[in-house]
């Protein structure tokens, strides 16, 4: 008697199908961008007695509505404003109880004390583009990486991670909660000596 | 009649596609996975600019969106060239951005009422006079952490 077999299925048009599928999430799929700045406002109640700073401790930056950049009332490009602010920041011109003992810089007594007392000052114009005032926000931000990664190597010369690594993989979520432990002391002594001191003023209006 | 016909020679013989399927469902499952779904259509040209000390946003249900740029080609008609806020999935004025801030922080769950991040997406083109409005009403209604988003990539990209 001949042997009976199950007749075998097409699959020939199984390859149109999951082409037909594979089109739909081609097209539907957008590739997230989820990175960027992290900035903090300041509140908005008054302050009712503003701390007075010198002035030899205040950087300004002004980006004005041409997106021209005026520095410490000088004119500049923005490929000089990360050095200019490294400078700035790393300066320690400070004496007495001032004094900065991890400064590498000019020791300049018309920059700033030390890098807990400087701030930097940014100020744009109401007509600034929006891509110029976010190229002076990260070469500012690059500025206090350069000098946090430093400070973080100096300290931790055997963790063979830099500042901005370490900070990544602390706020990875796949990091264990022991290693990100033994990472938070050492983060936080680095931003304790180089504080993010970043102030944005309100924009001065054209007309 | 001979019992050995000769072979015809010259015919190449046919490619086998049996394992198309296979290659095809590979890319699929890459896709499927690589997807997210965007839960709001843009209606804004959305043309961010580029920095490279960025950090990660957090999670996505901690993040609130907020869009600006121009209107889009198609919206142009109706609402003109001039940079406008876009809220969810429709344009909305500044006075509206503390509203939503408050609706979104409301819909939230309660331990992650108070570490929740406002995301600007805002196109390159974009005046900073829009954003400082955005950022006044953001910090009415206490909510200061901020990220701007960025393409990652130099920033001189963003000189041009």
């Amino acid at each position: 008697m001949a042997k009976r077999s199950a007749p075998e299925v097409n699959a020939g048009s199984m390859a149109d199908i999951a082409f037909l599928l594979l089109i739909f999430f081609l097209v539907t799929t957008t590739i997230e961008t989820d990175s960027g700045l992290n900035r903090k406002l300041p509140p908005m109640e008054d302050v009712v007695d503003p701390p007075i700073i010198k002035q030899r401790n205040i950087f300004t930056v002004v980006v004005n509505k041409n997106n021209d950049l005026l520095v410490e009332e000088k004119p500049m490009q923005i490929s000089e404003l990360r050095a200019a602010a490294v400078a700035f920041l790393d300066n320690g011109g400070g004496k007495g109880e001032d004094a900065c003992n991890f400064c590498q810089g000019a020791r300049d007594a018309s920059s700033s004390d030390n890098p807990d007392k400087a701030v930097i000052s940014l100020k744009n114009d109401r007509e600034t583009d929006y891509k110029v005032y976010i190229a002076v926000q990260n070469e500012l931000v690059a500025a206090y990486n350069e000098l946090r990664n430093r400070e973080f190597a100096r300290l931790n010369p055997n963790v063979g991670l830099s500042y901005v690594d370490a900070d990544r993989k602390y706020s990875d979520p796949r990091t264990s909660p022991s290693e990100k432990e033994a990472l938070k002391p050492k983060l936080d002594a680095v931003k304790a000596l180089f504080p993010q001191k970043l102030s944005e003023a309100e924009p001065s209006k054209t007309n | 009649m001979s019992k050995f016909k000769k072979k015809k020679g010259g015919d190449l013989p046919a490619i086998s596609t049996a394992s198309l399927p296979d290659i095809v469902f590979m890319l699929l499952f890459f896709f499927m996975v690589a997807t997210v779904m965007r839960d709001s259509t843009l209606m804004v040209v959305n043309t961010l600019p580029a920095a490279d000390q960025v950090q990660k946003l957090d999670k996505k249900d901690r993040v609130m969106y907020i869009y600006a740029g121009k209107p889009s080609d198609r919206y142009q008609e109706k609402y003109g060239t001039q940079p406008k806020i876009q809220l969810n999935d429709k344009f909305a004025t500044v006075q509206d951005v503390g509203a939503f801030v408050l609706a979104e922080r409301a819909s939230k769950r309660q331990e992650l009422q108070n570490v929740l991040t406002t995301a600007l997406k805002v196109d390159g083109e974009t005046n900073m006079g829009l954003i400082s409005d955005i950022k006044q009403e953001l910090r009415k209604v206490n909510a200061l952490k901020i990220n701007y988003t960025t393409r990652n990539g130099d920033y001189t990209q963003n000189l041009r």
